[in-house]
C-alpha cells in the first residue's frame, strides 16, 4: 500500500472484499480496467463471503522493516468461494496447518504501519478454518 | 421494548500465564494465581489493535443482530487505547462493515468504562427515538508497564452491541451512572503506560463508585439482589469484582458466569461488558441481569436487563465467549515474544 489518498480509494476492496464480476463470469478481487477474458468493460460488483481455500502459499523468513515482528509468516493465493484469485497474509494459524485446498476464512487486521507517523494500513488476511 | 438486539465479543487467540510474567520479574507465582485471582490473559496478536477487535467484536453482534447494517444511525467505540490520536476508529469499522455513511460515528475515551458509556449512549438515541438502531462497542488493547502489577491483568478483547426495538433479546429496565473526579488512574499524553494510585485505586475509586452506583441502581429499580440470575462487574482483577458483588449481596454463584478474569485479564473497556457477552451466551428468557462497570477517573454505569424469549433464536449464531477465551488454537507466548507483540521495546525507525 501506499499513501493516505490511494489507501483511501482502494477501501473498498481492502475492508469489504467488494469485487467485480465480469460477464465472462471471471471475478477480479482488485479492481480492474476491463475483463481479460472477454476484454468487455461492463462488470457486476459483488461484495465476496469472505471464505476460499489455499491454491499454493509459501512463508517468508527474509521481509521489509514494516513486516518485520512477523517474521516467519506465511502468504498465500486463495481461490475465493466466487471464484476469485487473491494474495493474502496467513494469520492466526500454526503453519502445520498450512495445506493446498485447506479452507481459509478472510480476517480484518493491521497489514502494515507508514512507520510511527504514517497511517495504519488495514485490510483482509485469511486464517485457516479447518 | 428497548434493549440489545445483537451482541458479540471477541479475544485474541494469543495468552501470556502469569507465571510466566511473575518469573520474569521475580514475584511469586503463587501469589499472583491466588491473590490476584489470574492465570493467563490475552495478548493481541502483532497485526491487533482496537480498531481490529472492534470489528471482529461487531461482526459478531451483526450475525446476531440479523439486520442490514445500513440501518445502524449511530456507532460509538469506547477505549483507552485507539490507535490514533487524532482520526477515529468508528470511521475504519464503519467502512468495513458497509455500515454508513449516513451515520454518526464517534469515539469515547473514560479508561475501563469507555465501552459502557458508548452502549449507554447508543441505547439512548434509540430510546430517545432517533434512529432504529445504535451500536456501543468496548474494545481495548490496554497498557502494562513491565514490572508493574498492571502487567498481570492489561489485556486484549471487545464486544459490542447492538441496540433497538425491534428482536430485543436482552430489554434494559434500568440504567444509572455514578461519576467523580478521583485521580486514581491516568496517562498524561505521549506516555506509552498509565500511572496508579497503588492502594488507592482500591475503596476510593473502585469501590465507592462499583458500589454507589449499584446501590442507587438497586434503590431505583425496587430490586433486590436475589431477585437476579447473574450479576458482573468491572473485573480489574479476580478480587475485587467478586467483593464487590458480595458487599451488595450477590452470591458467588450470581457472578461466576460473568467472571472471566481469571483467563482473560482486564480488557479494559472490555471488561465488564464482555463478561455480559458470557452471560447472555447462556442466559434463559426472563432471567435478570445487573452490570456495573468501573472506569477510573472514575465513574461506574450500571445496567439491568432482562433477557427475552428471542435469545435462544441468536446465542448459536455467533463465536461464544467462553469457546474463544477455551479455543484450542490458544497460541502461549513467553516473555520475550510478548514483549515484542505489545511493542514494549523499542525498534530501530524505518
Amino acid at each position: 500500500m501506499a499513501n493516505s489518498q490511494r489507501y483511501t480509494r482502494e477501501i473498498p476492496h481492502r475492508y469489504r472484499l467488494e469485487a467485480q464480476k465480469f460477464p465472462s463470469g471471471f471475478v477480479s478481487l482488485s479492481r480492474r480496467y476491463c475483463d481479460p477474458i472477454s476484454g468487455k468493460k461492463e462488470f457486476e460488483k459483488i461484495n465476496l463471503k469472505g471464505t476460499g481455500k489455499i491454491l499454493t502459499y509459501t512463508i517468508i523468513h527474509v521481509t521489509s522493516d514494516q513486516f518485520k515482528l512477523l517474521t516467519p509468516y506465511a502468504v498465500a493465493i486463495i481461490e475465493t468461494d466466487e471464484g476469485a484469485r487473491v494474495t493474502a497474509m496467513i494469520t492466526d494459524t500454526k503453519f502445520e496447518d498450512l495445506k493446498i485446498g485447506a479452507r481459509v476464512e478472510f480476517v480484518f487486521r493491521k497489514i502494515m504501519e507508514e512507520g510511527a507517523s504514517g497511517i495504519i494500513n488495514y485490510g483482509y488476511k485469511a486464517k485457516v478454518v479447518e | 421494548m428497548i434493549g440489545i438486539v445483537g451482541f458479540g465479543a471477541y479475544v485474541p487467540i494469543y495468552r501470556i500465564k502469569s507465571s510466566t510474567i511473575a518469573n520474569q520479574w521475580g514475584d511469586d507465582p503463587a501469589s499472583i494465581e491466588k491473590g490476584l485471582m489470574l492465570l493467563e490473559k490475552t495478548v493481541p496478536g502483532p497485526d491487533e489493535d482496537t480498531i481490529t477487535i472492534a470489528i471482529a467484536a461487531a461482526k459478531n453482534a451483526l450475525k446476531r443482530a440479523r439486520i442490514d447494517p445500513q440501518k445502524i444511525g449511530a456507532v460509538y467505540i469506547g477505549s483507552e487505547s485507539h490507535p490514533y490520536a487524532v482520526k477515529p476508529s468508528g470511521t475504519v469499522l464503519i467502512d468495513a462493515l458497509g455500515i454508513g455513511p449516513h451515520v454518526h460515528v464517534a469515539d469515547f475515551e473514560f479508561a475501563c468504562k469507555a465501552g459502557s458509556e458508548a452502549m449507554f449512549v447508543a441505547y439512548s438515541h434509540v430510546k430517545s427515538g432517533n434512529m432504529d438502531y445504535a451500536m456501543g462497542i468496548g474494545a481495548d488493547t490496554s497498557q502494562g508497564a513491565p514490572g508493574d502489577a498492571l502487567e498481570y491483568s492489561a489485556s486484549a478483547g471487545g464486544s459490542a452491541f447492538i441496540f433497538g426495538r425491534e428482536n430485543v433479546v436482552a430489554e434494559v429496565l434500568y440504567t444509572h451512572s455514578f461519576t467523580t473526579d478521583t485521580a486514581d488512574f491516568w496517562r498524561r499524553e505521549y506516555q506509552m503506560y498509565p500511572r496508579h494510585g497503588g492502594r488507592f485505586t482500591g475503596e476510593p475509586a473502585y469501590f465507592k463508585h462499583i458500589l454507589g452506583c449499584g446501590r442507587a441502581l438497586l434503590e431505583k429499580s425496587g430490586m433486590k439482589p436475589e431477585d437476579f440470575q447473574y450479576a458482573v462487574f468491572h473485573m480489574p482483577n479476580g478480587r475485587f469484582p467478586l467483593k464487590a458483588g458480595k458487599e451488595l449481596g450477590f452470591k458467588q454463584e450470581q457472578m461466576n458466569e460473568g467472571w472471566i478474569v481469571n483467563i482473560m485479564g482486564n480488557t479494559y473497556s472490555g471488561s465488564s461488558i464482555t463478561g455480559l457477552t458470557a452471560i447472555l451466551d447462556v442466559a434463559k428468557p426472563g432471567d435478570k441481569i445487573f452490570m456495573v462497570s468501573f472506569g477510573s477517573g472514575a465513574g461506574s454505569d450500571g445496567f439491568i436487563f432482562q433477557v427475552t424469549d428471542k435469545i435462544l433464536e441468536v446465542q448459536n449464531l455467533a463465536p461464544k465467549t467462553r469457546e474463544m477465551l477455551n479455543t484450542p488454537h490458544k497460541v502461549y507466548l513467553d516473555y520475550g515474544k510478548y514483549v515484542a507483540y505489545r511493542k514494549k521495546i523499542h525498534f530501530n525507525e524505518y
